[in-house]
C-alpha cells in the first residue's frame, strides 16, 4: 500500500512549535504530533478523515496526554 | 560528504531498491512505538526501544546477551548489513546504531530522512509484521570509547579535557524548564554542565529529516568551538537525542573521539552537589 493524502505541517500549541503529520492507508488517517526541535513530545491519533484524527491528536497533545512519549 | 568516510547513510531509493536483499536487513526504530504497526518500509522489522534496546531492570544499554537473541530473532548476523530508519528525524535509529556500534557491528546505516522521507515520498508502506529465520549472533566486547561515563564526565568539566556538546533545546539548557512539555519531570535542578556548548540536536537535520551536508555540519560545530581537535562528549536528558548528535560528529564529519554520555542531564541534575550553569 502506498501512503495517499500525505501532509506535513508546523504550528504552535501551548507555546511549543510542533510538526502535524498525516496520511491515509488503507481507509484511516494516521495523524502524529511531534515537538521535533526539543524533541520528545508525541500525540497521535487514527480516524476515518483527516479532520477527525488530526481533532483527537491535538486534543491529546493540548491535553498533555501525548503518548507514548520520551524524556530523552 | 568526504569520500573517504565509510558510507553510513543510504538513501530511501536505496533501500526501495535493496530492503529485500540477502544479506540486508531493515529495521525500524522509533520514539513513537506504535508506529511500526501503522505503516513500515515492507520487509522490515521493528524493535522497540522501551523494551528490547536496553536493560529493563537495571538503568543501562541492553546487554549483549540480550542484544545477541534480538539480532538473532531477526535474522540478522555479524556479516548482515542492518540499515535503521525511524521517526524524529531517526532520533531512536542513531540511538540503535550507537548500541551496535559498542556491541562491534560492522556495517550497520541509517536510511536518511529516516520515516518521514520515506512517508513524505509516498514510498510502499506494509502493515505485515515482518518474520525472520532466526540466526546465531555474536557480540564483541563493548567498546567503550563511544560511552562517557559520569567520573569521565567530571573530569572533563574541571580539567577542560573535552568539549560538552549539550544538546537538548536551549530552554532545557538554561534552566528555563526542566524538560519539554507533557513530559514527566525527572531532575531536581535545570541547567546545564559548566563550559558545555549548546548545539541542539534538530540543527544536524534538514527539513525533510535528512542529514544536513559536510560542510553545514563543520560550519555548524566550528561556530561553537567544536572541530575534533578535541575529544567531544554530547549529552541531553537520556541520552538518545545526544547518540543522533555523536552519529553526526564521528560518522558525518569524521570526528575521532566523540562519546555520548547516556547518563546525561538525568543523571547530572540529580547529583547532590554536582556544579551547574544556568
Amino acid at each position: 500500500m502506498k501512503p495517499e493524502d500525505y501532509s506535513r505541517r508546523q504550528q504552535e500549541l501551548g507555546g511549543w512549535q510542533v510538526t502535524i503529520e498525516t496520511y491515509k492507508l488503507g481507509d484511516v488517517y494516521h495523524c502524529t504530533i511531534a515537538n521535533v526541535d526539543p524533541g520528545a513530545r508525541f500525540a497521535r491519533a487514527d480516524g476515518p478523515t483527516r479532520e477527525e484524527a488530526e481533532r483527537v491528536a491535538i486534543e491529546k497533545a493540548t491535553e498533555g496526554d501525548a503518548s507514548p512519549c520520551t524524556d530523552a | 560528504m568526504p569520500a573517504t568516510l565509510p558510507s553510513v547513510l543510504v538513501t530511501t531509493e536505496w533501500v526501495a531498491q535493496h530492503a529485500t536483499d540477502a544479506g540486508v536487513r531493515v529495521v525500524e526504530v522509533d520514539v513513537d512505538t506504535t508506529a511500526y504497526d501503522q505503516g513500515h518500509v515492507p520487509g522490515a522489522a521493528g524493535w522497540n526501544w522501551t523494551t528490547e534496546l536496553c536493560d529493563t531492570v537495571v538503568r543501562d544499554i541492553v546487554p549483549p546477551n540480550k542484544l545477541e537473541q534480538l539480532l538473532g530473532k531477526t535474522g540478522i548476523d555479524n556479516d548482515t548489513t542492518i540499515v535503521l530508519y525511524g521517526d524524529n528525524n531517526n532520533w531512536f535509529a542513531a540511538w540503535a546504531f550507537w548500541q551496535l556500534k559498542i556491541y562491534g557491528h560492522d556495517d550497520v546505516r541509517i536510511m536518511d530522512g529516516g520515516r518521514k522521507k520515506w512517508l513524505a515520498e509516498g514510498r510502499d508502506l506494509s502493515t505485515d509484521k515482518a518474520s525472520f529465520p532466526s540466526k546465531t549472533y555474536k557480540a564483541k566486547s563493548p567498546d567503550t570509547s563511544l560511552r562517557a561515563f559520569l567520573p569521565e564526565v567530571q573530569e572533563a568539566m574541571k580539567k577542560k579535557a573535552a568539549a560538552l556538546v549539550d544538546v537538548r533545546s536551549p530552554q532545557e539548557f538554561t534552566g528555563e524548564i526542566l524538560s519539554p512539555p507533557g513530559l514527566p519531570e525527572t531532575c531536581q535542578r535545570g541547567g546545564h554542565i559548566p563550559g558545555a556548548k549548546s548545539i541542539p540536536w534538530g540543527k544536524n537535520c534538514n527539513d525533510d529529516g535528512t542529514f544536513k551536508s559536510f560542510d553545514e555540519l563543520r560550519a555548524l560545530y566550528s561556530a561553537q568551538g567544536i572541530s575534533g581537535d578535541q575529544p567531544v562528549i554530547a549529552y541531553c536528558r537520556i541520552g538518545e537525542r545526544s547518540s543522533l548528535t555523536w552519529f553526526a560528529l564521528k560518522h558525518l564529519l569524521g570526528f575521532q573521539k566523540v562519546k555520548n554520555y547516556d547518563g546525561s542531564w538525568t543523571e547530572w541534575g540529580n547529583l547532590v552537589g554536582a556544579p551547574v550553569e544556568k
